[in-house]
This record gives C-alpha cells, sequence and structure tokens, in this order.
C-alpha cells in the first residue's frame, strides 16, 4: 500500500472475500456497491433542507 | 470618393441581417442557450431533492481525477511507485474515480426512476449513457497503466475479450504506449467533451418536472401574483414569493 | 395525451414535460453548488486516500518467473519450441492456427484483422533471444539445421518427459531423445534469471520499448503467473474481472460483464470472451435506447420511486 498513513507495507495480502455457491464477492467492490444503495435510498428518504428559502 | 451605401454601424448584440454561417450560428446558441438559462439564478419548485446533487459530484469528482491525473502524468510513470507523496497522489486519483462512479451510477439509477428522458431530454439521456460508457473504457485504461502485477494481469485477460471481436490487435492491451495514449489524452478529452455537452443539454431543456406533474398543480399556476402573501395551495411554511420566472412565451421552446 | 404510456416516452409532447417550466421556482446558486461539490468530494478523497492507500503490487518479470518457478519456467519454454503453448495456438491476431478464433454463430471478428501482431513462438521466445546472447550455445545450430518435424518431435518428448519428471524438474528427467532442446531451455532458464531476457524480449535489443506484447504473452503460458493471479483471486472464473488486488475495490461496474463469464452458456463455451463481450454490447445499447423501447421504459411510472424523489412537490399540489 502507498498510502499516506499506511505507507510502508510492501505487499498486499490476499483481500477478503464473500461468497458461496460460485458466487464471489471481494469487500472492497461489496462496500462500493452497497455505499450506491445506500446513497440512493438516503436520497430519497432524506428530506431536502432549504425548503423554507423557496421564492 | 464612393458612391456605395454604407450599412448602418451594427450595435453589439443587434440581430444582424446578414446570413453569414457566423450569424446564424451565433443566432441558434443565443436562442437555444441564452445566457439566464446557462447560468440560471433559480430553478423550478421541484427541484428539491437530494436526488438532484449526483450529477454535480459526478462532475466534482471529475475535477480531482483530472487533477490527481496530471500531476501522476507529469511526474512520469514510475514516479508513484517510489515516493510516498507519488503514492498518496496515486490513491486519491484511484479514490477520485471509485467516487466518480458512485456517483456516476446512483445518478444513472434515480434519472431512471424519474424517467428523466420526458419531453424531449433524450439526448441528455444518450450523453449521459455515453459519459458512462466512455468513463468505463477511461477507467480500464487506467488500469492498465497502473504499470503493477495489477495491470500485468489485467491485460493479460483483458486481450481476449479483445482479441475475441478482433479489437486488440489495434487496441493492443500489452502495449503501454498506446494505452498511455489512450489514458492520458484522447479519453479524457472525449469524457469531458460528452460531459459538458451532457451538461449543456441540461441546461438547454432545463430540468425535468415530475412525472405527475399536471397542468392544475398549484406550483404551476403562473399567474398568481405571489407578492405578499402566500400562494394558493402553498402550505404555511411556504415563504412569500418573491419573483417568478420570466414568463416565457410556450412555443419559445428549441 | 394519448394513453397513458405516452408519458414515458422518449417524444416531445405539449404537456408539462415538453414546455419550458412556467411555475413557481426557487432559489439556486449553480457555481455555489459546483464549488461546495469539489470542496466536499475533495475531502471526501483526500480521506479517504490517506486511511486506505492503494495498492502496488510489485510486477512480475521473466527474471523473478525463472528464479521462483524454474520448472515451470523451462516446461514453459519447451511447449514454446514445441508449439503447444496457449499462444502458439491462439490464432488471430498472433498466428494463424487453424480453428482458434472464437466465434459469435457464424460470425469470426477474431480473424477480420489477420495476424497483425505475429508471434512465432520458438524463435520470438527462445531463439531469437538466445541467438543474442554474446556467446549463444552451441545446441542453436543443432536447432537451426533440424527440419521442422525433427524439432517439433525433439521438443514434445521433451515437454512430455518434463510433465512426467518428478516436481517437473528438469534435472530429474528421464533419458530420451530430446536433441538439442534441454540445452536451450536450459539457457534461456539462465538468461532469464540473469535478467537479459526480459530486457531483449521487450526491445529486441534496442534501448526504448513500450511494447510489452511478448514478454506478457511468454509470461501468461506459464503456470507462475497466472497461479499468482488466481492467489489475488483476479482469475476470470473468480469474478477477477472486477477485482483489484487486496482489499481495494476495484471495477465493480464491470459485475455483469464479471458475472457473465460465471453462467451458462458462457462459462464452458470455447467462444466465452466473444459472447460475453456481443452480449454487454448490446444490454448497453439497451439501456441507451432505453427510452425508445415500450414497456421498459413505462417501468418508472409503474414503480412510483418518483413519489419519493419529488415527495416535496406532490404534498404541495
Ligand atoms: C460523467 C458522468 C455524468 C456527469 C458528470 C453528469 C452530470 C449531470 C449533471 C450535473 C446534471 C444536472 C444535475 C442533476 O440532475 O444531477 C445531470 C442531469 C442528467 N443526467 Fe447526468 N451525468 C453523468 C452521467 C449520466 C448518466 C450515466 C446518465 C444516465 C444514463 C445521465 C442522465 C442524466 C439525465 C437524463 C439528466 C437530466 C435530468 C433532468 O432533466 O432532471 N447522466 N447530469
Amino acid at each position: 500500500m502507498a498510502g499516506w498513513l499506511v505507507n510502508g507495507a510492501a505487499t498486499v495480502g490476499a483481500g477478503t472475500y464473500f461468497g458461496w455457491d460460485g458466487f464471489t464477492i471481494q469487500s472492497g467492490n461489496l462496500i462500493v456497491i452497497a455505499v450506491m444503495v445506500i446513497l440512493f435510498i438516503l436520497a430519497l428518504l432524506l428530506p431536502f433542507p432549504g425548503g423554507k428559502g423557496r421564492k | 470618393m464612393s458612391t456605395r451605401a454604407k450599412p448602418a454601424p451594427r450595435l453589439p448584440g443587434q440581430d444582424a441581417d446578414a446570413g453569414t454561417w457566423t450569424d446564424k450560428a451565433r443566432r441558434w446558441l443565443l436562442a437555444k442557450l441564452p445566457p439566464d438559462k446557462l447560468l440560471p439564478g433559480d430553478q423550478p419548485i421541484y427541484v428539491m431533492s437530494w436526488a438532484y446533487v449526483f450529477g454535480m459530484g459526478a462532475v466534482a469528482s471529475l475535477v480531482w481525477i483530472i487533477a490527481s491525473g496530471v500531476v501522476l502524468g507529469l511526474n512520469g510513470p514510475q514516479w508513484y511507485h517510489v515516493s510516498p507523496l507519488g503514492g498518496f497522489v496515486n490513491s486519491s486519483h484511484l479514490w477520485s474515480v471509485e467516487l466518480f462512479f458512485i456517483f456516476m451510477v446512483v445518478h444513472l439509477w434515480l434519472k431512471f426512476w424519474m424517467a428523466a428522458w420526458r419531453g424531449g431530454r433524450v439526448l441528455t439521456w444518450i450523453t449521459g449513457m455515453l459519459s458512462f460508457i466512455v468513463s468505463i473504457v477511461a477507467a480500464f485504461t487506467g488500469y492498465l497503466l497502473q504499470t503493477n502485477f495489477d495491470s500485468q494481469w489485467i491485460a493479460f485477460e483483458a486481450k481476449d475479450a479483445l482479441n475475441s471481436v478482433g479489437v486488440g490487435a489495434w487496441f493492443n492491451v500489452a502495449n503501454l504506449g498506446q494505452i498511455f495514449v489512450w489514458h492520458i489524452t484522447l479519453l479524457p478529452l472525449a469524457v469531458g467533451a460528452v460531459v459538458v455537452l451532457h451538461a449543456l443539454l441540461v441546461r438547454v431543456h432545463g430540468v425535468v418536472p415530475p412525472l405527475d406533474a399536471s397542468e392544475d398543480d398549484a406550483q404551476l399556476s403562473t399567474n398568481t401574483v405571489e407578492v405578499g402573501g402566500n400562494p394558493p395551495g402553498a402550505g404555511r411554511q411556504v415563504a412569500p414569493a418573491t419573483s417568478l420566472t420570466p414568463a416565457e412565451p410556450k412555443d419559445a421552446a428549441l | 395525451m394519448t394513453g397513458k404510456g405516452a408519458a414515458t416516452s422518449w417524444q416531445k409532447r405539449d404537456d408539462v414535460a415538453g414546455r419550458p417550466w412556467t411555475g413557481r421556482v426557487r432559489e439556486y446558486d449553480l457555481l455555489k453548488e459546483l464549488t461546495i461539490g469539489v470542496v466536499v468530494v475533495g475531502l471526501m478523497v483526500l480521506g479517504v486516500s490517506a486511511l486506505f492507500g492503494a495498492p502496488d503490487e510489485p510486477s512480475v518479470s521473466l527474471k523473478s518467473w525463472a528464479a521462483s518457478a524454474p520448472a515451470d519456467f523451462v516446461a514453459t519454454a519447451a511447449k514454446e519450441l514445441a508449439g503447444t503453448s496457449d499462444t502458439a495456438g491462439y490464432g488471430p491476431p498472433y498466428n494463424s492456427t487453424p480453428d482458434a478464433s472464437q466465434k459469435i454463430g457464424p460470425v469470426d471478428l477474431q480473424s477480420l484483422p489477420g495476424v497483425r501482431l505475429p508471434v512465432d513462438t520458438a524463435q520470438d521466445f527462445v531463439i531469437g533471444p538466445l541467438e543474442q546472447l554474446p556467446s549463444p550455445p552451441a545446441a542453436l545450430a543443432d536447432w537451426t539445421a533440424a527440419t521442422e518435424q525433427q524439432r517439433s518431435d525433439w521438443a514434445s518428448a521433451y515437454s512430455d518427459a518434463l510433465a512426467a519428471a518428478p516436481d517437473n524438474d528438469p534435472a530429474k528427467v528421464a533419458d530420451g531423445s530430446y536433441g538439442p532442446v534441454p540445452a536451450l531451455t536450459g539457457a534461456l532458464a539462465d538468461m532469464a534469471r540473469q535478467g537479459t531476457l526480459d530486457g531483449v524480449l521487450q526491445g529486441g535489443g534496442t534501448f526504448y520499448n513500450l511494447d510489452y506484447t511478448l514478454s506478457l504473452l511468454f509470461l501468461g503460458d506459464g503456470s507462475y503467473f497466472p497461479g499468482l493471479a488466481a492467489s489475488q483471486h483476479l482469475s476470470g472464473d473468480q469474478w477477477g474481472v472486477m477485482n483489484e488486488t487486496g482489499d481495494t475495490p476495484g471495477q465493480s461496474w464491470l459485475w455483469l460483464f464479471s458475472l457473465l463469464y460465471q453462467v451458462e452458456p458462457f462459462k464452458s463455451s470455447p467462444n466465452a470472451d466473444a459472447l460475453a463481450v456481443v452480449t454487454m454490447a448490446v444490454l448497453t445499447v439497451l439501456l441507451t435506447l432505453l427510452s425508445f423501447i415500450p414497456g421498459l421504459r413505462s417501468i418508472p411510472r409503474k414503480l412510483p420511486v418518483h413519489r419519493l424523489i419529488w415527495k416535496d412537490y406532490y404534498r404541495h399540489r
């Protein structure tokens, strides 16, 4: 990894994988997909601020 | 001595009668996208949802992708392997790409559920998809440019898909020189151009109204003079209106 | 309005969606929103980068391959001489091996460009590089003097013997008629271990090089390099198309392309790549032209997610 705070570790590990029955997903990808779904749901549910500022 | 009748001097902005290509282009452009549409000071009342921030999120991520990419490129392909600062800039490049795609995909989902291609906005949808496709290719060439194990393997695997449809002979993923040109010039220019076109089309057409909006919605009753009182049908929390959109003739739409 | 489906059609009509909005408006500051966006996203980028960094697994070279897995290296070199490696049987654009190209039904796109990046595995991977050595092995002369048939008999016999040897160790191969092949592959392994082969394969002896086609194909013909990738879950049958090394997210937007390789009829088809690419192309075109497709384009009206998106507007009607 070549990040600022994690600088130094030469090689990365084998990664964390979840899966069953031929379905596998890598932890990073799983998180990214989860974040997209959560953002989508939040965009639908959260009230948008500034409702009072209408003209 | 001159006998030629001199045309009256034209004032700037005054519509010239001459039919030059340039005149026509200017008139077309100004009609399509007058400055107050390009840089609007207000938006329809329904533009009031978190659903609208993701397009801007994608634009903002693109700004960071380009900024970090320029720094990486100017330092050369080996820099980030050996320098901690280089490693950090490389991480920023990667993460701004991940954010870019996150915003773009949520944007796509939302625009689908809004059926945002309605009312003559189909080109906005199509240019959006083009941004998505070109961005995928751009990101792919970025993965090929890492000059590490990951890029080696991606090149080795990806060649099969490209060769299987006859593309690999010209788009050779193992030829770093070719991939460099694609990733740092052609594809970023293409993404930029398509995104600019996409954003301009949004401005030209205005934001698409809600699916169930109908002519008798309170928010559409233009003729109500909303000064010093609550507009009819609006809740009490709504502040008095102080301005209205300049009334546009219905058929001024282009 | 004509019918309900019309509401989500691409066509511009004289309805609320088709006309410029003349109703109520709210204040909106485009440039301020852009600025806030750039700042917020910038903080997110810097924060996540500082926290997680990015993986940078060092690349594999022919040198590191020959040093870490010498038996695999020699076995691969023997296959390149015998013409039995993956690359040797690849077909266009590297060579014209018959019936090697992938087809979509009767359509053979792979053969269209012809042999545009020619690779002769014996000559380009083994013989040519050995000829560049300051003192080329004497065995080269035997190889050059032999007939095609003789060469392939030698190399195939040696290749089989290596596969049968304990640990595939070249030192433990049973006696046989292998001609100059063991000397050639041994010399190539030495050359690789010394680091000379990397430069020669990439640049053909010239100073500049940006084309890694030969080195990459040779690496991939062995089992060392693909084995490393498999240990990182990067192989095609491990959803590897969308994976990055370690735990860093990769190209998750390729999930569907990646998925196709895991399911029939793609999974076991010799034309898997061509079929997957064409399927993705068709689906992408469908999504692009979604608003022209009756039924699909009406989904947003039938499943009214939009009531949540525009809840503010609908509440004040
Ligand atoms: C590079 C990626 C993209 C960028 C930077 C981008 C940017 C934007 C921006 C700034 C807006 C206006 C604000 C908003 O509604 O969010 C917008 C609107 C829109 N985008 Fe995108 N977009 C991208 C990709 C896409 C994709 C993939 C699609 C769908 C296929 C899409 C479809 C649309 C549509 C239909 C609108 C019009 C919305 C309306 O009239 O309400 N865009 N885009």
